[in-house]
């Protein structure tokens, strides 16, 4: 076993000792770490200016770098085209091979995870904070600014301090109707949106292991809302047999030490889990769906899509409750898949005709209405129904719109109901 | 970077996200003049209009929570801010303020010694905030050498560039 003053060392400690050339680190240490993959999204527009003012001639690894545009797909404003504009130019400058363009379109995140970006052991920083689903991977995933990515395409390392480490063990098994989401929501609501910040969280445990990487990506994903620098599950079977094929450049696989010493550990049982859902106006506020559910709060939308919860996995577990169902009146039900595999996936299974059948609409890939700057905005006095991540005043358009925040399941059974509904209800 | 920061004071409260920042409906502007008209329109809507240069922001907890997005440190640098202190900040928020030379400065405790439009000093290297209206101070650990070292060089754009200039000229890093 390494040591670390004498104790073993968590998984997050390892990737930056690694990253950084050390033997071992110890959290508040500063290091300066290699970067093994960069990306950027729309913001990466903003990386431009500073890197050739920085003085910069060329991209550290060309090999490195993927760009995928996400936010606005295709262009809805002048604005958004100029963005684009910058970033198509800066790529066939720099001769950066892996730019995902309109046509070969997803979210930044799910492009990165089913191409096998991100491996085992990586050190991988994006222009978005939702970077940390990566951590599904068993490696350090963290969002950074455009600024900050500049030194990265610059230079191919950046400075970070090492992070504590919360241990979340899960053990238990998973109620019918109760998913990843459901869990996260639950972690969440007992470590807060700041009980992690600029920490890393390690989950682990049977019911964590029992998981597929989808499951994984989304706990990872929402780990952004507790504040924490990355959030990682240490890679086992399930991860390498999803990057068998896959897998971009070599792994390196590591594993926190049994000793490894954690500033804090989170228990938690699933086996009395419920459907959860965050109420407005915070991830945090969090509460047993079925409780909400008895309030019969009215939605106006609903929306299936985002990082967190719009894979293939999603889309069925929706379609399952959709099937034999039609959208309340007066509910917009907007569907939008993770990334164009995914899109056409959903086409082959028959999945795009269900939901439209049923009234509801089909977008493509994008990260749509999550983020209020390009579709699905709501009206202030309006409430929605999502499986996205945030809920905070204004995520949506107006500061007075209200966000339920839940999984698939629920977002589809709240769409039937037209008021936020337990999925386990919905009737077959 | 000054040793010493001197400002009007603008208050907020706990959790101010970077939707109450910059909402996502602004994040296609890359002009900071234009983006700065548009800063705290959702968490201090008095803000843009009456800000002036070398006013200081005084947050609660977890200020710039949510999205990586460099839009709200840059508003706040174009309308000339001084200082940004809060309670506790977000750690994209944090490091992307430092990145473009903002300062930036955790003091837990800070937010119940201020009311808005009071007068502040900050004392980076000491380590401490005055309210100068009362008196009333809150200390702080300082930054780590090497962040105020990138706030003294202007931010990370001036500290790469005499990076790959002294790497061009065979220098050591």
């Amino acid at each position: 076993m390494s040591t670390n003053n004498g104790h073993g060392a968590t998984l997050a400690e390892k990737i930056l000792a690694r990253a950084s050339g050390l033997e071992h680190v110890v959290p508040g240490q500063i290091v300066e770490g290699r970067v093994d993959l960069a990306m950027m999204h729309e913001q990466g527009a903003q990386t431009v200016g500073p890197f050739h003012e920085m003085g910069a001639k060329a991209v550290w690894d060309p090999e490195r770098v993927v760009i995928a545009i996400d936010h606005w797909v295709p262009a809805s404003s002048e604005g958004a085209a100029v963005l684009h504009r910058i970033l198509r130019k800066f790529a066939a400058e720099q001769s950066l091979p892996h730019f995902y363009d309109v046509g070969n379109h997803g979210i930044c995140h799910q492009i990165l995870a089913e191409n096998g970006w991100v491996v085992p052991g990586d050190l991988a920083v994006g222009t978005d904070s939702h970077t940390n689903m990566l951590g599904a991977m068993g490696a350090v995933a963290a969002g950074i600014g455009p600024t900050e990515m500049a030194a990265v395409l610059a230079l191919g390392r950046l400075w970070l301090k090492v992070p504590p480490t919360i241990r979340v063990n899960v053990r238990g098994t998973m109620g019918p109707g109760v998913v990843a989401k459901d869990l996260v929501l639950r972690i969440l609501g007992e470590i807060k949106t700041t009980g992690a910040t600029y920490k890393s969280v390690e989950y682990g445990g049977s019911a964590i292991s029992a998981m597929s990487m989808p499951e994984r990506f989304t706990i990872c994903n929402m780990t952004t809302e507790m504040g924490a620098k990355c959030g990682m599950v240490a890679p086992d079977q399930t991860t390498y047999e999803y990057l068998e094929k896959i897998a971009k450049h070599a792994m390196h696989p590591l594993q926190p030490d049994a000793d490894a010493r954690y500033e804090r550990v989170v228990d938690v049982d699933v086996s009395r889990l419920e459907p959860m859902v965050a109420c407005p106006y915070s991830p945090d506020n969090v509460r047993p769906l079925p409780e909400v559910a008895r309030e019969h709060v009215k939605v106006d939308q609903a929306f299936l899509g985002s990082c967190t919860n719009a894979r293939i996995e999603d889309l069925r577990e929706g379609a399952a409750l959709m099937r034999g169902h039609k959208v309340h009146a007066g509910v917009r039900f907007i569907v939008s898949p993770a990334s164009t595999p995914i899109y056409q996936q959903a086409l082959r299974e028959g999945l795009i005709d269900l939901f439209t059948e049923a009234g509801a609409v089909f977008t493509n890939s994008s990260c749509s209405a999550c983020f209020g700057g390009n579709m699905g905005i709501i009206a202030p006095d309006e409430v929605c129904a999502s499986s996205s991540n945030r809920n905070f005043p204004g995520r949506m358009g107006p500061k007075e719109g209200r966000i339920y925040l839940m999984s698939p399941a629920a977002v589809v059974a709240s769409a039937i109901k037209g008021e936020i509904a337990d999925p386990r209800e919905v009737p077959a | 970077m000054q040793d010493v920061i001197e400002g009007r004071v603008w208050t907020l409260g706990e959790d101010v996200d970077t939707d109450g920042i910059i909402g996502g409906k602004y994040l296609t502007i890359i002009d900071p003049d234009e983006l700065k008209k548009h800063v705290f329109e959702i968490a201090l809507p008095a803000f843009a209009k009456g800000a002036r240069a070398g006013d200081i922001i005084v947050a609660g907890g977890n200020f710039g929570c949510g999205s990586s997005r460099e839009h709200a440190p840059q508003a706040l640098r174009a309308i000339g801010v001084g200082a940004v202190v809060a309670d506790s900040f977000a750690r994209i928020f944090f490091r992307n303020s430092i990145n473009l030379g903002l300062p930036t400065v955790e003091a837990a405790g800070v937010r119940a010694i201020f009311e808005n439009g009071d007068p502040a000093r900050i004392a980076m290297r000491e380590g401490n905030v005055t309210n100068v209206r009362t008196g009333a101070t809150v200390r702080f650990p300082p930054l780590p050498h090497h962040l105020l070292e990138l706030l003294e060089v202007g931010g990370l754009v001036p500290k790469v560039r005499q990076e790959l200039e002294a790497r061009e000229r065979g220098a050591p890093a």
